[in-house]
């Protein structure tokens, strides 16, 4: 301790002291304030650009998840299409089918009629030819017949006794 | 827990030194005392040049050698001695003869003792007391020394150096170059954890340019030491105490309201304890910077002693096996010594540091 206090010196310390301080300020004002700015203004422009990217990326995520929303909707949009339209079809064909089920009916019904009156007529037809027929035939074997006196005396007697009976 | 370790092994160091600088200072005292008027022996002459090395010094010398008649010969160059004595007297050290010559300066004479001025008459006599203390006047010394000077350069390699690394950032779009590359890191370190775990996040700006200066002042001069140069600044305690100074006025002058209440009147605790506490707290901010002054003091020069030792050993073995094995010793020592002198950089810069977060925190209820 004795030693110390002996070899301290004053000069040096007023020097040490002097130079020091002025190096400190001189220090400060042309290197640490502009270093520690620059350093600052750096670091704070990587975390704005950080920042700004990670927005970016949100913002992606967002236009990615609206994508899919609409993806989705459309999606949905089309199936209810796809779904009315199909319904739309059975029911056109349904309907149709009832349509052609009571257009054939009716077709069958007329053309039963149709053929009823044809068959009526037909028959009619037919009666008439018939009876054209047998008259014709009656007319020519009456007259064969009548062409011979005792033919015809013997046909009035069968067809008197025929009376009498009926 | 890394600091609690760290806070041991500096204690453990502080404490060899201690021991072992008043060892040397007996036993230097012994063989002077032996030697007083015999030849002097290689050993006390190698311990000689080691304090010699130690000490500050008028002049700028690089190296010194004996002629064959048995004159000192120097090479390197005087300094400006600036004395205040009844008035301002400046001239160059070369006035004195590396002591060997009493300076006249108007009519007053002065002459170095063992690195010191002293008044004296015209034939230069120095009385001694019984303690081997010079009984002479000694005038006020503001001498430009050669530590004085070292300390100039150094400041102004650091300014050159940091000036430049400034003047890249606005020339560059704020990205360093050339030296800058090397030193941010650095810069950024002592911002990011020293300065802001330390004293927080609002206030350490106003630390910064104190905390960068110390760090890179004590680094660069402690590096600057291990030179074969070998002028080793903060070996002495006017450095030390002139820098804990700072810390302590910065500490002292920025502290809040906070602060003095944890000093004079302890906030939680019983009032005959906030008595008993005032005075020990007031102290605590004294021994804070004291501790500064002497770690550093203390591990620069135990350093030094024991790397010039060592070397000094080389000329005492003399065989072909003592001088590889001290060169080998001192080349391991002088790698420890680089890692020393960064540490003490760091550990100055931290303590100051967290003095400062001290001063300045914050009232917190949570006691």
């Amino acid at each position: 301790m004795d030693k110390l206090i002996e070899q301290f010196s004053l000069g040096l310390f007023f020097w040490q002291t002097v130079l020091f301080v002025g190096l400190v300020i001189l220090l400060k004002k042309f290197a640490w304030k502009p270093i520690l700015d620059a350093v600052n203004e750096r670091e704070e422009g990587i975390k704005n650009a950080l920042d700004e990217a990670e927005n970016a990326r949100k913002e992606m995520q967002n236009l990615t998840a609206d994508n899919e929303r609409i993806l989705k909707e459309a999606r949905a949009e089309r199936d209810t299409l796809l779904k009315e339209a199909r319904e739309m079809k059975e029911s056109i064909i349904s309907e149709a089918k009832g349509e052609a089920q009571l257009q054939a009916n009716k077709v069958i019904e007329q053309a039963k009629a149709t053929i009823e009156a044809e068959k009526q007529a037909a028959i009619t037809d037919l009666k008439n030819q018939v009876a054209e027929l047998s008259i014709e035939i009656a007319e020519k074997v009456v007259k064969r017949e009548l062409s011979d006196k005792d033919k015809q005396e013997k046909l009035v007697e069968e067809m008197l006794k025929e009376v009498t009976i009926s | 827990m890394h600091r609690i370790n760290l806070v041991k092994i500096l204690t453990l160091l502080l404490l060899t030194v201690t021991i072992s600088v008043n060892a040397q200072h007996n036993s230097q005292n012994e063989k002077k005392a032996e030697n007083s008027h015999s030849k002097k022996d290689l050993k006390s002459e190698i311990k000689e040049y080691i304090n010699h090395h130690l000490l500050d010094s008028h002049d700028f010398n690089l190296f010194s050698w004996t002629t064959d008649e048995g004159e000192h010969k120097y090479f390197g160059a005087p300094l400006p001695v600036i004395l205040w004595d009844g008035g301002l007297k400046v001239f160059l050290s070369s006035k004195f003869h590396h002591g060997e010559a009493v300076a006249e300066v108007n009519g007053n004479y002065y002459k170095l003792y063992h690195n010191k001025i002293y008044k004296t008459d015209a034939k230069g006599t120095i009385s001694l007391d019984e303690h081997q203390h010079p009984l002479n006047e000694k005038p006020l010394d503001f001498s430009i020394t050669k530590n004085i000077t070292f300390i100039f350069l150094v400041g102004l390699l650091m300014f050159l150096m940091f000036s430049r690394m400034a003047k890249s950032y606005k020339k560059n779009n704020l990205i360093p170059k050339g030296i800058g590359r090397l030193l941010e890191p650095i810069v950024l370190y002592i911002r990011d954890d020293i300065a802001i775990p330390n004293i927080g996040e609002k206030k350490y700006k106003k630390y910064m340019s104190y905390l960068l200066t110390v760090f890179f002042f004590v680094w660069i001069i402690n590096l600057l030491g291990l030179t074969p140069l070998g002028v080793n600044v903060t070996n002495n305690i006017a450095v030390t105490l002139s820098l804990a100074l700072v810390t302590y006025f910065l500490t002292t002058f920025t502290a809040n309201k906070n602060y003095w209440k944890h000093v004079f009147w302890m906030p939680g605790v019983p009032w005959p304890m906030k008595i008993i506490l005032a005075p020990i707290e007031l102290l605590g901010t004294f021994i804070k910077p004291f501790s500064l002054m002497i770690r550093l003091y203390a591990n620069i020069t135990a350093g030094h002693i024991v790397l010039m030792s060592i070397i000094g050993l080389m000329f005492i073995f003399k065989n072909w096996i003592g001088s590889p094995l001290s060169f080998g010793l001192a080349f391991a020592l002088s790698l420890l010594e680089l890692l020393v002198a960064a540490l003490q950089a760091y550990i100055f810069t931290m303590l100051s540091a967290l003095y400062f977060g001290m001063a300045v925190e914050e009232h917190h209820d949570d006691h």
